[in-house]
């Protein structure tokens, strides 16, 4: 058996998702390799070879793939998956590999396997639908598996200790379908909300972006990520990356403070595998107090403040 | 450069005014639970039980039709086709989409919705057919958060992809899609035709009109079978079973912050 791994990077840096995923494959067993393609990634190749548990780094290095379009790099993932013999192809489910394997998987003519939480063994997996409401079993019927995994579900592999061999893929597919125009990075200090120890998100109730501010101070305080309810991200509050939920991130931290977030089920989708849940809401009601360990029922421009000047 | 959710759609509309003289726009859309409800397992656990809740148009093929019904307000797009994939009970979404301003529908009729990839080889069917300039598939069905039919649709006929999009903009013979990503927002140019998938942010729905409702049990409604498009549906997975996820204890309620800091330093011990 061999699992191929799309390695999540921006062409210098591997992402802790893919650490993840590796964790994934190597629950279901067998060679591990992992695809590093992109533009002058020839680091990100270096880091994925000392990946715990992978046996290969495959490095495809092209201008045609510097933006990771889906047009041209599903077809080398295709291509890939048949010529080399995998019998998995397996990426993060983040917004890149959701983007990326369903185009791979229909050109294998399979289906895919989204955001799997669990191997029960090498075809039968658990994979949450209906926003988390119900955990399915599923067992796929094709011969190529093509599934993304949910990075919460599995604890990382180390990222140092392996030592893999790095081989080049020379195969180039440019179908000149799409181009790269431009692209709007939030930039931050703090941790990326999915690799998060602490997490503490603002809802509607926050009134404003200014006013997400007093968040920062705690985070500053815990060293914790800032995420947002989709309300808070409509209302434009905050920007779309911060959002957490069913259509947003997925996160499952130590601590996962939630400030003014009623608690819908498509926020609570994406939190509620969180270790400790505090909840700061002014509604004694709020569906949010079912899932929080600690309820406090305050006014946030209150109690947010007071949280600050007591860490 | 990146502006967000600024210009009007129809944009650079002189450059190429002829493909979007005829430019038809095609939408998905699909029957699911309404979004408020929160399902329960069967007691047999064999799946989901969907008895006597309340369906809905899935919120992203909602923004879809939106999106597509705008285009068409803005000049863009001449013909606003919808279609939906399932039993006859499918209709009623194909109604409310046709209320909500598309033109005709197809309903394509199978006994229960199918897979997505078997969802986007029904699709590439009508797509070979109708020859639209652009199809606007949600990103994602809130049943089976897949998240799948639109770039397996791109892949089967070969079209460029805009996934997660928060802004559509048709300049010549190109799509500019702003999409919502992880680390941010990214922009791309996708040649024409495009296929392209929602995001929350891209619009905001209307509510259809009586009057709309009306006028579109008058509007035209095809009805075909996978065998007319003759494609052969294959099952890729197999539902062992459903189970509930794990519940979490109910928690306490704290009286004050000097208490919520003392039960996380002292008992919950992660801070
Ligand atoms: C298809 C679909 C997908 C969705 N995906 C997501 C998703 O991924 N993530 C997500 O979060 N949502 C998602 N939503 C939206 C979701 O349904 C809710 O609308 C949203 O989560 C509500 O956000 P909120 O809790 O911030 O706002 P509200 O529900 O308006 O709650 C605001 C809360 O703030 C409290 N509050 C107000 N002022 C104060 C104060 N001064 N002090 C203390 N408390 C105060 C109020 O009591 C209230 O409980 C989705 C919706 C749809 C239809
Ligand atoms: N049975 C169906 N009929 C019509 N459109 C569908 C169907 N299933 C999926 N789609 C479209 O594909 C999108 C993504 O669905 P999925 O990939 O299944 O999560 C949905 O938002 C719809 O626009």
């Amino acid at each position: 058996m061999a699992t191929l791994i799309i390695a999540e990077h921006d062409n210098s840096i591997l992402k802790p998702a893919t650490l993840n995923t590796v964790a994934a494959a190597v629950a279901i067993g067998g060679d591990v390799a992992l695809l590093v393609v992109g533009e002058g990634c020839q680091a990100v190749a270096d880091q994925a070879a000392q990946v715990a548990g992978v046996s290969k780094v495959l490095l495809a290095d092209n201008a045609a793939y510097g933006h990771q379009l889906a047009e041209n790099v599903a077809p080398l993932v295709a291509e890939l998956a048949k010529t080399a013999g995998f019998d998995y192809v397996l990426a993060p489910a983040t917004t890149t590999g959701k983007n990326l394997l369903p185009r791979v998987a229909a050109l294998l003519d399979v289906g895919q396997l989204s955001d799997i939480v669990s191997v029960e063994s090498a075809d039968t997996f658990k994979r949450p639908i209906y926003a988390g409401n119900a955990i399915a079993t599923v067992k796929s019927l094709d011969a190529i598996k093509v599934i993304t995994v949910r990075g919460t579900a599995f604890d990382p592999v180390a990222a140092e200790g392996g030592s893999a061999s790095i081989e080049a893929v020379t195969a180039v597919h440019d179908a000149a379908l799409s181009r790269f125009v431009g692209e709007e990075v939030a930039k931050s200090d703090r941790p990326e909300l999915t690799a998060a120890r602490v997490i503490i998100s603002g809802g509607r109730g926050m009134g404003n972006g200014e006013n997400f501010a007093l968040l920062e101070k705690v985070a500053d305080k815990l060293g914790a990520a800032v995420g947002a309810s989709r309300a808070a991200v409509d209302a434009g509050f905050v920007p779309n990356d911060m959002q957490v939920g069913q259509t947003g991130k997925i996160v499952a931290p130590e601590l996962y403070i939630a400030v003014g977030i009623s608690g819908a089920i498509q926020h609570l989708a994406g939190m509620k595998d969180s270790k400790v849940i505090v909840a700061i809401n002014k509604d004694e009601e709020a569906p949010i107090f079912q899932v929080a360990d600690y309820g406090l029922v305050a006014d946030l421009f209150d109690a947010v403040p007071e949280l600050e000047a007591k860490l | 450069m990146l502006s967000m959710r600024s210009a009007p759609a129809g944009v650079g509309l002189d450059s190429n005014a002829k493909r979007q003289n005829s430019m038809k726009v095609l939408v998905t859309v699909k029957r699911v639970l309404d979004y408020n409800v929160k399902v329960r397992v069967k007691a047999d656990r064999s799946d989901v039980d969907l008895a006597n809740v309340k369906m809905a148009l899935n919120p992203f093929c909602e923004i879809a039709v939106e999106e597509a019904v705008r285009l068409k307000e803005a000049g863009v797009a001449t013909e606003v086709i919808v279609v939906s994939i399932g039993p006859k009970a499918v209709q009623e979404q194909i109604r409310t989409a046709l209320a909500l301003g598309a033109d005709r529908g197809i309903h394509i009729e199978t006994e229960n919705s199918p897979e997505s990839l078997s969802v986007a080889k029904l699709l590439a069917k009508i797509v070979a057919d109708e020859q639209p300039g652009l199809v606007i598939l949600g990103k994602q069905a809130i049943d089976s958060d897949n998240n799948q039919t639109g770039p397996m649709l791109a892949a089967l006929t070969g079209l460029s992809q805009g996934t997660f999009a928060s802004e559509v903009k048709i300049e010549g013979d190109e799509a500019l899609v702003t999409r919502e990503v992880d680390g941010g927002l990214q922009t791309l140019g996708l040649k024409l035709p495009a296929i392209v998938t929602t995001d929350l942010r891209l619009n905001e729905p209307r509510y259809a009109s009586l009057p709309n409702i009306m006028k579109a049990k008058k509007k035209p409604m095809e009805v075909k079978t996978p065998a007319d498009l003759g494609v052969e549906l294959r099952a890729h997975t197999e539902l062992l079973g459903v189970e509930p996820p794990a519940e979490r204890k109910g928690g306490i309620k704290v009286s004050s912050v000097a208490e919520l800091v003392e039960k996380l330093k002292n008992e919950a011990k992660v801070i």
